[in-house]
């Protein structure tokens, strides 16, 4: 490879180079008077200069300015020339004759460095400006994908758990029936047994259901970690709904559960109202309010004030005019389930509660249909970032 | 639960302003979650009007409408009459009506109608006579309401009514019902008795039981009644105990239900059919008790309660004949008890209805069935009723003979008919009273985190209902608990603190955060999901979620083989659609219905995934289901742990349409299989494993497109390939559509999230490229591993970079060129020891595939 010098445009070049290839015009001459020399008379020097500043200054780009450095600060420029006169003169003459030109070349070779300067900054600058996009426009070069507004709600609910020392469980959706019902005192005349809309696998008889809730993870919890426990389960969950605006057959959940001595009521509402927080900031009225669980006693739900009409509206579809939608269930954890999971229910007591994760995203972003999380829209994603 | 607010405050003291908002608001803070609010809809004023002048006018149409002068007093504001054009014709001048004036309001099926004067028929209509349909108070649209006519003239000469007079209270329709959520533990809040109870709670508003009628004593002369379970339910408990029987003879059946009973009724949801069924659905309504009226001609020999019998059946009153089971218990009646009247507690059958017009005696039923067994008849038949729903939460076995009592009440005062003192009240409970409950008084506490002192609990426990006693010495702080007869819920100590805490109101419970042991936070496997969604977002592409239920016939789709495993899917017995029966065994069986969805949207450049679990069911054992309230023992918790299939983690992309986009910066770029190939890739990447590549032929994937990624030791991780050409036309999707899909769980497994560094060398590299002609079959990915193997520790990184195939060498023949990095930790590579470890390496290429360096 070779580079292509660029030096040419340097200012100062002709003083160092080329001399070799330069052709003799005078030898030493002892006889003649130096002001004879006409060349070498001051009225000519400042001539020279002169012409070679009017020619600098009248460069109006680095081309021009190329040629008016080769034309009087060249090897062939009238100062060069008279230079090499210099050495024809008596030697009581030179030094004299070489202070003058030597001042005029430096006054030449100092205005065109300033000339060059000048342009090229001319130059750079014309350059950014001839450069110039309009970045105006989008880039969809290769738009950004997105999460899923579901699974980062349920994961910022999960590091919300995680934040206050709980750790993340998980269960399968294809579930045993024990694990769904009966280890959560769900037995099976239990009319709340009836009120899940279950689906069952089949065979009938072969002990599984598609999970209704997160709770059963509650029992394997208890069995597998033992106390005491805080965990909570982001997961999956089906109920035999049809799809409208408000219900999903597969949906999820968030549930919580923590064993432990000494642990009241008090402490599940510290719990939500952290969660609460987390997820919706402030400004949330919420309220809790008796309710029915088979695996809790005693139990409570979780309200909180209808995001849509807030109340206003006794005709809001969204909460059905009740201005209340519900958050959440929990209580404290029944004696059946710490006994079915072998937990000695007179030394530990515990709570749990279970969320709906479409639920808090639908709070948190003005969602009021089901349908637009469930159909994979991406015209839905794109108007999320990814953290949400 | 629907509650008319007129119909609570006869049982519980309501502030003389209440409304029914603060009605559901006190109800709520008690556990009676708010369904909504019923109002009439209409809005006043509505008044009373005269029709002063009538004139008919046939109209070009055919019909004949009245251009009516009506007096209306001052409620239109000048006293003057008020012309109405009315379109029926069953009134004459001079009779009282109900007119609307304009703003008023009147309920529709396409929301509120706001009244106003309008032209019609040449004349300018300034209001409506309305009928009772309009005012949403009946059915009968025949013609408009003529006061006397629905009143009786009676009523309207005692409330004397004149022109003017406000009719929305008159009416009723300012009524309120309030509809509250009863929770399956209360069965006795479906009573208005329990609600006003509730209420009296919830506010100390005084409570009156309306079950505390005199009643008449039972009599040993009574219509005969035998209970005679045989086969008690789960061998124990009794399907009956307790029946009372009354008879009123000398009814007029065709006789109205009273407007208020009916309007209750109706406010009530319950629709009036005729007075003696309307007065045992009114009794049940008031007292939670389910009563049933038989024709007393029809019957013949004594009632028996007892299960049924191999092959019997019941036609019963929704006209379905059922097959019934010996754990069905019936009324029947007969010695023997051959004739099947009901399904007890559930639905009666034809045999032994009242029948207006014919029926002049009735047997009222008032009997106490056991919960269970009711609930097991009605879910075993499908068979929900208002009676069904009331004894599977439990009835009040003390409430049965004032049931009894009010029905007879009713019946002889609106059916004129006469008691009959002799009285049946078969009573076999084993004891009258609930079994007492032990309670220590600091346990609310305990529990809850409010500080209740002894006597505040005892106060709430006696509020509402229970006894309270104070244990012996030997316990000090405990007390015994017997609960009311109305709340067979309350069963254990927890059960108690339930009710102090609730009555006491839960918005008392501070809030206390707790201090958690500690976890260890996010596992690593739940943040390699994470880490795996945010690269592939990241890449482009959009994450969705797809409901995992699958029909065979997406398998054919898919071009899945007769005999593929992935066709061996678990099968929901219930499933929402029977197309779509079984869960999904792969992602790519229900993600290309989003990419589908998102095309014929308009959104055509779409890659999408989804990460979630598939079903593999690979054995059929069943899991055991033991009760509740017990540990199971560990073979048994085995057995069920075992038998839940296996639902592990997959990832799966589908993309069509542009990978790069056109626009104004430049051309676009379709995706192709090399995206998917990369972005399956860079899954494995993410989590740091390294795999490798096979050529692989997989449905539902092109059979010369398609990768199999391994671990080094050859597990599967997954697949990616442009999709067969043929599943692309089935499922609809465009053609090149690209996809993969990948076991999460075995790269999770697979990845050491504490992999060590090695030295960075800063030593120069060296590159070498090298062209190599190799025949066609050869693949570029085992050629390479052959020159990685070949070239030894030296070598840094390798890459194919372009390929050749045409005219400058054989047909058969491919030309691969690889650049390949050399660097050494320790020192400057010379370029001898370059040259080596590259002949090396391209040595080892044409021992394993005949490779020739061009």
């Amino acid at each position: 490879m070779t580079a292509k010098v660029r030096g040419q445009d340097k200012p100062g070049r002709d003083r160092c180079g080329g001399v070799p290839r330069l052709a003799q015009v005078s030898g030493p001459n002892t006889n003649y008077d130096p002001v004879e020399v006409a060349a070498l008379a001051p009225e000519a020097v400042e001539a020279d200069v002169a012409a070679a500043l009017s020619a600098v200054a009248a460069a109006s780009d680095l081309e021009q300015l190329k040629a008016a450095r080769l034309a009087h600060a060249g090897e062939r420029s009238p100062l060069a020339l008279a230079n090499r006169e210099i050495g024809a003169l008596p030697p009581s003459a030179k030094a004299e004759a070489g202070k003058r030109v030597g001042q005029a070349r430096g006054r030449v070779s100092q205005a065109l460095a300033a000339r060059q300067a000048e342009l090229e900054a001319e130059r750079d600058e014309r350059i950014l400006v001839e450069e110039a996009m309009d970045l105006t426009a989008v880039p969809a070069r290769r738009p950004l994908g997105r999460r899923h507004v579901l699974t980062v709600t349920a994961e910022r609910m999960a590091d919300a758990m995680v934040g206050m020392g709980w750790e993340i469980a998980e269960g399968p959706g294809v579930e045993a029936e024990w694990f769904n019902f009966d280890a959560l005192n769900f037995d099976k005349d239990h009319p709340a047994r009836q009120m899940q809309d279950t689906f069952f696998v089949d065979p009938a008889d072969a002990g599984l259901v598609l999970r209704t809730h997160t709770s059963p993870v509650q029992a394997r919890s208890l069995l597998e970690r033992g106390v005491p426990l805080y965990v909570a389960v982001p997961g999956k969950t089906f109920r035999t709904d049809e799809l409208d605006a408000t219900h999903t057959p597969v949906f999820h959940q968030l549930e919580g559960l923590a064993v432990d001595e000494g642990l009241t009521m008090a402490h599940l509402k510290g719990t939500l109202d952290r969660l609460a927080e987390a997820m919706f900031g402030e400004g949330i009225v919420s309220r809790l309010r008796p309710a029915y669980f088979p695996f809790t006693e005693p139990s409570a739900e979780m309200d909180f004030q209808c995001f849509v009409c807030r109340g206003e509206d006794a005709g809001c579809r969204t909460c059905g005019g009740t201005g209340w939608i519900e958050w959440g269930g929990c209580g404290m954890v029944n004696h059946n389930v710490l006994i079915a999971c072998g937990v000695d229910p007179d030394r530990y007591q515990g709570f749990a509660f279970g969320m709906g994760v479409e639920r808090t995203a639908m709070f948190r972003h003005g969602i009021t249909d089901m349908r637009e999380m469930i159909e994979g829209d991406v015209r839905f994603n794109a108007q999320f970032g990814m953290e949400i | 639960m629907r509650v008319p607010v007129d119909w609570l405050g006869e049982y519980v003291e309501l502030p003389e302003d209440v409304t029914g908002e603060q009605i559901a608001a006190d109800l709520v803070a008690v556990g009676l979650e708010e369904e909504g609010l019923h109002t009439s809809g209409v809005g006043g004023p509505l008044v009373v009007g005269r029709v002063l002048e009538k004139h008919p006018e046939p109209q070009k149409n055919g019909k004949v409408i009245n251009w009516c002068q009506v007096d209306v007093g001052d409620a239109n504001g000048s006293g003057e009459p008020q012309g109405i054009v009315c379109g029926a014709h069953n009134f004459e001048p001079g009779d009282l009506v109900a007119v609307i004036l304009p703003g008023g309001v009147l309920p529709t099926p396409q929301g509120p109608l706001t009244i106003s004067a309008r032209k019609t028929y040449g004349h300018v209509s300034a209001g409506m006579i309305c009928s009772v349909r309009e005012l949403g108070i009946g059915d009968d649209h025949e013609g408009i309401i003529v006061l006397p006519r629905l009143l009786g003239a009676d009523r309207v000469e005692q409330l004397g009514l004149t022109p003017g007079d406000d009719l929305v209270g008159v009416l009723g329709l300012d009524r309120e019902v309030v509809e509250v959520n009863v929770t399956p533990d209360r069965g006795y809040c479906f009573s208005i008795r329990g609600i006003a109870r509730e209420y009296s709670h919830s506010t100390g508003a005084p409570y009156r039981d309306p079950a505390d009628l005199p009643v008449d004593p039972a009599t040993d002369d009574g219509y005969a009644v035998e209970l005679r379970d045989e086969h008690p339910r789960d061998g124990e408990v009794a399907g009956c105990d307790r029946y009372v029987a009354r008879v009123v003879r000398g009814i007029d059946l065709t006789r109205q239900t009273p407007e208020w009973m009916a309007r209750r009724l109706t406010e009530a949801g319950m629709r009036p059919i005729g007075l003696a069924v309307d007065v045992t659905n009114y009794v049940m309504l008031a007292l939670g008790q389910p009563l049933h009226a038989f024709d007393l001609a029809t019957l013949d020999g004594p009632i028996v309660v007892r299960r049924a019998r191999a092959g019997e059946r019941l036609r019963t009153l929704d006209d379905v004949d059922r097959e019934l089971d010996p754990e069905d218990l019936l009324i029947t009646c007969g010695p023997d008890g051959e004739r099947v009247l009901a399904l007890a507690g559930v639905m009666g059958g034809e045999d032994g209805e009242v029948t207006p017009g014919e029926t002049t005696d009735v047997l009222i039923e008032s009997a106490h069935f056991d919960a269970r067994t009711v609930a097991r008849t009605s879910r075993r038949h499908k068979l929900s009723s208002e009676a069904a729903k009331r004894f599977e939460r439990g009835v009040d076995p003390a409430v049965t003979a004032a049931a009894a009592q009010l029905a007879v009440d009713l019946l002889v005062e609106h059916g004129g008919g006469t008691a009959d003192p002799a009285i049946t009240d078969r009573d076999e409970r084993a004891s009258t009273a609930m079994p007492s409950i032990l309670l220590d008084l600091g346990m609310p506490t305990d529990y809850v985190g409010v500080d209740y002192s002894p006597e505040r609990v005892v106060e709430v426990l006696r509020m509402i209902g229970c006894e309270v006693t104070p244990e012996d010495e030997t316990l000090p702080g405990t007390v015994s608990v017997v609960p009311p007869t109305w709340r067979p819920d309350l069963t254990d100590a927890p059960t108690l603190v339930e009710e102090v805490a609730r009555i006491d109101g839960y918005d008392k419970i501070p809030s206390v955060v707790p201090r958690a042991t500690g976890g260890r936070g996010l596992t690593h496997a739940q943040r390699s999901r994470r880490a795996v969604a945010g690269a592939l977002a990241g890449q482009g592409l959009q994450e969705v979620l797809t409901y995992p239920f699958v029909g065979a016939t997406r398998f054919d789709e898919l071009g899945l083989a007769a005999d593929d495993p992935r066709r061996a899917a678990l099968r929901l017995a219930n499933p929402l659609s029977d197309e779509a029966p079984l869960m999904r065994t792969e992602l790519l069986q229900t993600l290309p219905e989003v990419l589908r969805r998102n095309i014929s949207r308009g959104s055509r450049d779409v890659a999408l995934f989804e990460i979630d679990t598939v079903t593999l069911p690979d054995h059929s054992a069943s899991a055991p289901v033991p009760d509740v309230g017990q540990r199971p023992d560990d073979a048994t918790l085995e057995a069920i742990r075992a038998a839940v299939p296996g639902q592990p983690w997959h990832v799966a992309v589908v993309a069509a349409g542009l990978a790069d986009r056109a626009g104004w910066w430049g051309s676009g770029r379709h995706v192709d299989v090399t995206d998917v190939a990369a972005w399956a890739h860079s899954v494995a990447d993410t989590l740091g494993v390294r795999v490798r590549r096979r050529q692989a032929e997989r449905a539902p994937f092109h059979p010369g497109r398609c990768v199999e990624l391994t671990l080094d030791d050859g597990t599967t991780v997954g697949w990616a390939g442009e999709l067969h050409p043929k599943v692309n036309q089935r499922l609809g999707l465009p053609e090149r559509t690209s996809a993969a899909e990948l076991d999460l769980e075995v790269l999770v497994r697979a990845s050491d999230h504490r992999s060590q560094v090695t030295h960075l060398s800063t030593h120069p590299v060296a590159a070498s490229d090298v062209a190599l002609v190799v025949p066609l079959s050869a693949r570029y990915g085992e050629v390479e591993e052959s020159l990685r193997a070949g070239a030894g520790a030296l070598l840094e990184s390798i890459a194919l970079f372009d390929v050749y195939v045409g005219d400058q060498i054989g047909d058969d023949q491919q030309s691969l060129a690889f650049r390949m990095h050399f660097r050494a930790p320790d020192r400057t590579l010379t370029t001898e020891e370059v040259n080596a470890a590259r002949d090396a390496a391209v040595a080892r290429a044409a021992r394993d595939h005949g490779a020739v360096q061009r």
